[in-house]
């Protein structure tokens, strides 16, 4: 499944290797990973995406904490969030065929942020299935996607919100981080058989 | 050099304009440090230059890799930090092993080592290497330190990083620059913020109410005693639960000597070659309470076979091993010594003499197969020299040990009864670990018995080290088990390669004329009967003194947990033991 981080980690030199080859190093990979100021001086904050088994956030979360330049470690889990993500699109279109990408970005709530004789550029903002969602109709209606880029996923805890809010929003019961203390699947039965 | 030159520490006192050479070893005198193992070259050598003013010895070794080694020995034997100091490059590299070894055991060193200068640096410039990059995953932290102000905070940094927490490595590339532009010391100032415990840290009540729940209404339950019985000096603690509530102990091999071995309750070493009945009594526990171990996989066999019906009360400092092998039931996160001191108070006595009983009898022909109680056929084993080792000094020798069958001989025949006594690489497997390591520990304990035991193959890794204990006059006793093959890669050759034999028999030199190249006296033995005198003769010998025991060559170390399989399904001591052979079988 799907784990999603958010660390604080000091702005210094080497500390992006030192996340990055912790996740290399348990073999787990790195979906998507964001980095950029945060609201402490000195501190920037990372949303890291990482594909594991279901059980393996404990753990992550504790190997992360050892890292001398980590500060800070939440594990947001199914906690209700809210999580955006950025892309670019550029598309190629001519004045011949562009009025549907304008009334598909409107649908989308994107804006069109550049055009060129024979391309525009689409600005999209919002959570991983709405990007999906614009770039599989864009080439589906045999639009030609020429350049793609996504900034990953930027994920923030939302505020205290009363229960009755929280299931409105489907988000379920608010989820503090928890000691590692409950039993888990570590899922692994072959171990070496090195001398 | 004038006579106060040496001791004048008014620097550690009032800030001070020292080069970044000097600030090095000014601030390793603050942080206590008295010798320091190193190799010098050219990106080092203004420390070099400055040693000459500080209250510190330095240990030239032969191979930096022995001096990391030599750190990490000095540092298990005394419980301080070890430190090692390498050049660029080539030197720094040669670090790598000795840092992975002090990683995996969770050994407090720190390794300093120069760099080129800032201005060239990622140029490729001649003897440049990522030493930060290369050691990043086996080490607590690393530092690239380019300016001279930076260099104390980071020393001062790197010692409360390696002796924080669970313990480990730490590696300070300072560049030459930064070693000869100057800079005001403050050995006060330089001081890191306190010490943040690690924030998943936590015992909590319940955890412990459940553990002491589980504790009370277990039938069958063992103790499991790691490295961190050492490292949280928690032997008092320990004793108290074990003693308390009558239950045996089964220790990993790096928590040997953490408990004394000739205490009733203590079972001795588990996993793949711990005896059956330890093994066993953990198969059919009902609980165990793993205090400072990490259920490593030479523990545990496979997880999915490993003790299948008891409940598991994980004690441990380090977050990242709770349920990362064995699933626990109850998680107390945290310093072994504080968490036992909570639990205890929760804890009436009891009376455990029915498990201790079954554990007893379960022991049957295992050990009247022990050493002890075998009839001297003349043939020289490696358990014999173990066994007489142990007896002769007994059991209060500091030992340190290679890697392969000797190592798990000494750990089942050399009964430790005192604490930082076994010095051996664990969970890295380091071969050519034992000599240097050994150097350290003696340098660390000068006034204790030690003794470096390695097999012919690991003790020709680093047997340039040799040189260094003549250039110290450091008296330790060298015990080489000589079986002329890497022998425990044979015995698996033996039992799961059809014999064959591949690259495992060598030549090796005399190595009793070795140790005469260098001065230092030495003897072969080859029968049983001479054992004694020789083990005597090495330690009535003021100074260093070498053994070559020429032992048996295809005897295998028994029990043993194939790879793979559960701890219940253990090759035993075979029927036909050559061990038990008389003298009319020849």
């Amino acid at each position: 499944m799907l784990h999603t981080f958010v660390a604080y980690v000091e702005d210094k030199p080497g500390v992006l290797t030192r996340v990055a080859s912790l996740f290399r190093r348990l073999n787990i990979n790195i979906i998507s990973l964001t980095v950029g100021h945060s609201e402490r001086p000195g501190v920037s904050r990372m949303t890291i995406v990482a594909d594991a088994h279901d059980l393996a956030g404990d753990r992550i979360r504790a190997s992360l904490h050892k890292l001398e330049d980590v500060v800070d470690v939440d594990d947001i889990g199914r906690a209700p969030n809210v999580t955006r993500e950025l892309a670019l699109i550029k598309v190629a279109a001519t004045a011949h065929n562009r009025s549907h990408i304008f009334e598909l970005a409107e649908v989308f709530r994107a804006r069109i942020v550049d055009l060129a004789p024979d391309s525009l550029m689409i600005e999209i903002t919002g959570v991983e299935s709405k990007i999906e969602g614009l770039i599989q109709v864009l080439n589906e209606t045999e639009d030609r996607v020429l350049e793609v880029c996504r900034s990953g996923k930027m994920t923030m805890r939302r505020g205290k919100h009363s229960r009755g809010v929280l299931r409105a929003m489907g988000a379920g019961e608010p989820e503090v981080p928890k000691p590692v203390n409950l039993p888990l699947d570590t899922g692994h039965d072959n171990f070496a058989d090195n001398i | 050099m004038k006579a106060n030159e040496k001791n004048d520490n008014a620097h550690l006192t009032t800030p001070t304009r020292l080069t970044g050479a000097e600030i090095v070893w000014a601030t390793l005198v603050g942080e206590g440090v008295t010798e320091v193992f190193g190799y010098p070259g050219g990106a080092i050598l203004p420390v070099y230059d400055a040693l000459r003013k500080f209250p510190i010895h330095h240990i030239l070794v032969r191979h930096e890799q022995g001096a990391a080694h030599m750190a990490d020995g000095y540092a298990r034997a005394s419980g301080k930090v070890g430190v090692a100091i390498a050049t660029s490059g080539p030197g720094a590299t040669n670090l790598v092993t000795g840092i992975a070894n002090a990683m995996l055991d969770s050994i407090p060193i720190v390794c300093i080592t120069g760099q080129v200068s800032s201005k060239v640096l990622g140029s490729d410039a001649f003897q440049e290497v990522d030493i930060t990059g290369i050691t990043l995953p086996i080490t607590k932290h690393n530092f690239l330190i380019t300016r001279t102000e930076d260099i104390a905070p980071a020393i001062r940094h790197a010692f409360q990083i390696a002796q924080s927490g669970r313990p480990g490595p730490v590696l300070i590339d300072i560049t030459k620059d930064a070693q000869q532009a100057s800079a005001i010391f403050d050995f006060d100032a330089a001081k890191p913020k306190a010490y943040e415990p690690h924030p998943m840290l936590s015992v909590l009540d319940r955890s412990l109410q459940d553990a002491a729940e589980l504790i009370r209404a277990s039938k069958r339950p063992v103790i499991l005693a790691g490295h961190g019985i050492l490292q949280s000096n928690a032997g008092e603690q320990v004793r108290t639960l074990a003693e308390r509530m009558q239950i045996p102990i089964a220790m990993t091999l790096l928590g040997l000597g953490g408990f004394p071995a000739s205490h009733p309750l203590n079972m001795g070493m588990m996993g793949m070659h711990g005896e059956s009945w330890v093994n066993d009594s953990i198969q059919n526990a009902d609980l165990l309470i793993a205090c400072g171990m990490r259920f490593d996989d030479r523990v545990i066999g496979t997880p999915s076979t490993y003790s299948p019906n008891s409940k598991k009360i994980h004690i441990e400092i380090d977050p990242a091993e709770i349920n990362k092998n064995i699933k626990a039931d109850v998680a107390l996160i945290g310093d072994l010594r504080q968490v036992l001191e909570q639990l205890l108070p929760l804890l009436p006595g009891r009376d455990g003499s029915a498990w201790l009983n079954t554990i007893d009898s379960s022991k049957g022909t295992a050990a009247v197969r022990d050493i002890k109680n075998l009839p001297d056929s003349g043939h020289l084993y490696a358990a014999h020299v173990m066994h007489d080792l142990w007896r002769i000094t007994e059991g209060r020798a500091i030992i340190a040990t290679d890697v392969g069958q000797h190592q798990m001989w000494e750990a089942q025949y050399y009964h430790h009864e005192l604490p930082r006594t076994l010095i051996t690489s664990g969970g890295s497997g380091t071969m050519g670990f034992a000599l240097p390591a050994g150097i350290g520990a003696k340098v660390a304990c000068p006034d204790r018995e030690v003794w470096v035991i390695a097999g012919d193959g690991g003790f020709q890794m680093t047997a340039s080290e040799l040189a260094t204990i003549v250039q110290e006059k450091l008296n330790i006793n060298i015990a080489i088990i000589n079986n002329g093959y890497l022998g425990m890669v044979r015995q698996w050759q033996e039992f799961f390669y059809e014999r064959n034999y591949q690259s495992t028999p060598l030549v090796s030199p005399d190595f009793v004329k070795l140790a005469d190249a260098h001065g230092i006296p030495g003897l072969a033995v080859r029968d049983r009967g001479n054992l004694e005198a020789a083990v005597q003769a090495a330690r009535s010998h003021e100074g260093p003194f070498l053994l070559n025991f020429l032992v048996e060559q295809e005897d295998s170390v028994y029990p043993m947990i194939p790879a793979g399989k559960a701890l219940h399904e253990m090759i035993r001591r075979p029927g036909h033991n050559p061990l038990l052979e008389r003298p009319e079988d020849k």
